[in-house]
């Protein structure tokens, strides 16, 4: 029994050093202090709307988000706006539609229940107007990066003048966090990049915030309701488990042993 | 079935039983004779059944709104997610289910390791086992697919061209798996229509798993053979379904929080990005249930060979029967065996660990190190450890194994 626990005892030392070695390679991610995190974890509402702010004047030039819908923008657990203002939202874009009955396409403001527009025609296009990269569609973005909603964040505030002996070339970029450290994006946020219309101040960091914010309601729109959900149902399993448990206590009592 | 002579009550239930005894299984079940000495470790098969239901439940329902399609896939998954009433509900329960759904067959598998349950005269029953368990795998794989992400496309192209490696037929199998010359929409479909197959198939396996383990009875933690019914025995129902109940809840309660509070730790974040054949993810991985066989493929440098020693690892299991040469089942009475459990358990949860790192350096050679003791554990230490191990006394009865260690035992050597 002993040898057992000295070699369980030696693996972890073995891994914890592992995991020392290659920390010291990895470069720690930049925290922030997220408010969808934890049990109880919600969107701020406030951040998602700037978020949302920020990602239309910003980042929407490039990156599209195909699986969102204007009347997401309206819906419970969202940035809540309201449908009138969804509805205006909606209909500062343009979309395709058609055929009419004369058999052509047209024009026309878009609906609540229209995508959002995406800046490019196909993948093609997106890549020949950005050096050949491809800016990746940023619906579900904060659940496909390992690293999450923290990795984006430290992108968005990752940029840096490249240490001397690092040569770029034209159009590409150097980011601490980026995975190479080489990024064909440019630093979208500067301070003042956006004026948000509730006063908050657009520092680079606050903007980042937010926009990653608005980042991972578009990834998970249901977080809310989910957590939500989890929280009464596990405490439901808890109080049935405790009820359960001195059932069976009971019952075995009838016939003296121990359960 | 030792209840034939059940008779029911009522008059219509004398005639129903009689054209189809529906009634006298249930009362079977309801009585059989279970040891009462089952610890917790045995309501995993309880807890299997659960899984298996629950995922075949949200599996049936997440099929109503899934499009198997190369140019459709990804996007129906979103859909599910988004705009599907509790969508991200049945796909979370379903996604963190086959996970939940490994972790306690492995418990269930090495509790019967460590207490002897594949010995004679339950060797059927840990062989519908093994099957069931190579059915959850090809299951889990195919299902991993079906999502058409990045890992499922890259994953499904590292396992199918696995079979490239049968010499002269290789290709040509791996073609006809794929319907085409490389992992694409027909892959896809075929895979959805095995993957909704599967699963029912191990439940017809569970059915028989069952009925195998019915014959012999429950082992047990001390391993000895007991007279049923009898003082050793409890009637299933009421004692172990509530004994059951209970674990499941327990388990459902980890299961929440994985659903609720982290439904993507246990997958990866490439999976998040639609299918691309133009660009290879840096390191395909597979689900963290498959990565210990993942290290021993990896292990030997040659392809053909890697691919029948990951296949030799699962299917040794098949022969363990006749591989463990002891009389005695439960480790609890073998002292080496028991040693030499604890180095397997954590032999393979090294295997996984490696699984999941880059194929080189250390990491290879710490691989082909747990790789080579996988083997020798089945095929040179269980097969002369049944011969030269000294094990303890075994108790004859789960009631009397103190009065028969201190009385009895000091009596009939007194007399």
């Amino acid at each position: 029994m002993k040898d057992i626990f000295k070699i369980i005892y030696l693996t972890i030392l073995l891994s914890i050093t592992v995991h020392q070695v290659k920390a010291e390679e990895k470069l720690d991610l930049l925290k922030t202090d997220w408010s969808f995190k934890g049990l109880f974890g919600k969107f701020d509402r406030g951040a998602l709307q700037r978020g949302y702010q920020v990602y239309t004047e910003v980042c929407a030039s490039c990156h599209s988000m195909k699986y969102l819908s204007y009347r997401n923008l309206s819906e419970k657990g969202g940035p809540e706006f309201s449908i009138e203002q969804a509805k205006a939202i909606a209909a500062s874009f343009e979309v395709t539609d058609g055929p009419n009955d004369d058999g052509e396409m047209f024009q026309r403001p878009a609906k609540l229940s229209d995508k959002f527009v995406m800046p490019y025609g196909n993948i093609k296009e997106a890549q020949a107007a950005n050096g050949g990269a491809y800016p990746p569609d940023m619906s579900v973005l904060a659940k496909a990066r390992s690293g999450g909603v923290d990795y984006i964040y430290s992108v968005l505030l990752g940029y840096e003048d490249p240490p001397s002996g690092v040569t770029l070339d034209d159009g590409v970029y150097y980011n601490k966090y980026m995975y190479g450290n080489k990024i064909k994006m440019s630093q979208p946020l500067y301070d003042g990049s956006v004026e948000y219309s509730d006063g908050t101040e657009a520092t680079e960091e606050q903007m980042a915030k937010d926009v990653v914010t608005f980042l991972m309601w578009t990834a998970e729109p249901h977080l809310e309701a989910r957590h939500k959900m989890g929280f009464k149902a596990i405490l439901y399993l808890i109080v049935l488990t405790i009820l359960v448990y001195f059932s069976m206590k009971k019952i075995w009592s009838r016939i003296e042993s121990k359960v | 079935m030792s209840d034939h002579e059940y008779v029911p009550k009522s008059k219509f239930g004398k005639w129903f039983n009689d054209r189809l005894p529906l009634l006298t299984l249930s009362n079977h079940l309801t009585d059989y004779p279970t040891p009462k000495n089952l610890n917790y470790w045995w309501t995993f098969g309880g807890i299997l059944t659960f899984c298996l239901i629950t995922q075949i439940v949200t599996g049936l329902t997440l099929a109503m709104h899934y499009i198997a399609h190369a140019d459709l896939a990804f996007e129906s998954v979103e859909h599910i997610m988004r705009d599907v009433n509790y969508g991200w509900l049945i796909r979370y329960i379903h996604s963190n289910g086959a996970s939940m759904f490994f972790l306690a067959v492995y418990i269930h598998i090495f509790r019967s390791l460590f207490y002897g349950s594949y010995k004679s005269p339950r060797e059927m029953i840990w062989i519908i086992g093994i099957i069931i368990y190579l059915l959850m795998m090809a299951a889990a794989f195919m299902g991993y697919v079906l999502p058409w992400g990045q890992m499922s496309f890259w994953g499904a192209t590292v396992i199918t061209n696995l079979f490239s490696a049968i010499p002269f037929i290789g290709e040509g199998i791996v073609q006809w798996l794929w319907g085409g010359y490389s992992v694409d929409n027909p892959t896809l479909t075929r895979f959805f229509t095995l993957h909704y197959l599967i699963p029912f198939l191990i439940l017809g396996l569970v059915v028989l798993h069952i009925w195998a383990l019915h014959v012999p009875g429950n082992n047990n933690p001390i391993g000895i053979d007991i007279q049923k019914p009898s003082k050793d025995t409890v009637p299933f129902h009421p004692y172990i379904v509530i004994k059951d109940g209970f674990a499941l809840l327990m388990f459902m309660i980890v299961f929440a929080f994985f659903v609720f509070y982290s439904p993507n730790i246990l997958g990866h974040a490439d999976n998040y990005i639609e299918a691309n054949p133009m660009v290879t993810p840096p390191h395909i991985v597979p689900e963290w249930y498959l990565l210990p066989f993942y290290a021993i493929l990896r292990s030997i440098p040659d392809k053909l060979m890697g691919v029948i020693a990951m296949l030799s690892a699962i299917l040794i299991l098949a022969a363990l029967p006749w591989l463990d040469t002891s009389k005695i089942r439960s480790a609890v009475f073998r002292p080496l065996y028991k040693q030499f459990y604890w180095i397997l358990v954590l032999d393979v949860i090294i295997l996984g660990y490696v699984g999941a790192m880059p194929a080189e350096g250390l990491y290879l050679l710490v691989a082909r190190v747990a790789t080579a003791y996988y083997f020798i554990h089945f095929l040179i230490i269980l097969p002369i450890l049944g011969f030269k191990e000294k094990t303890m006394p075994i108790p004859l009865s789960i009631t009397e194994p103190v009065l028969q260690d201190l009385s009895t035992i000091k009596k009939e050597s007194l007399n």
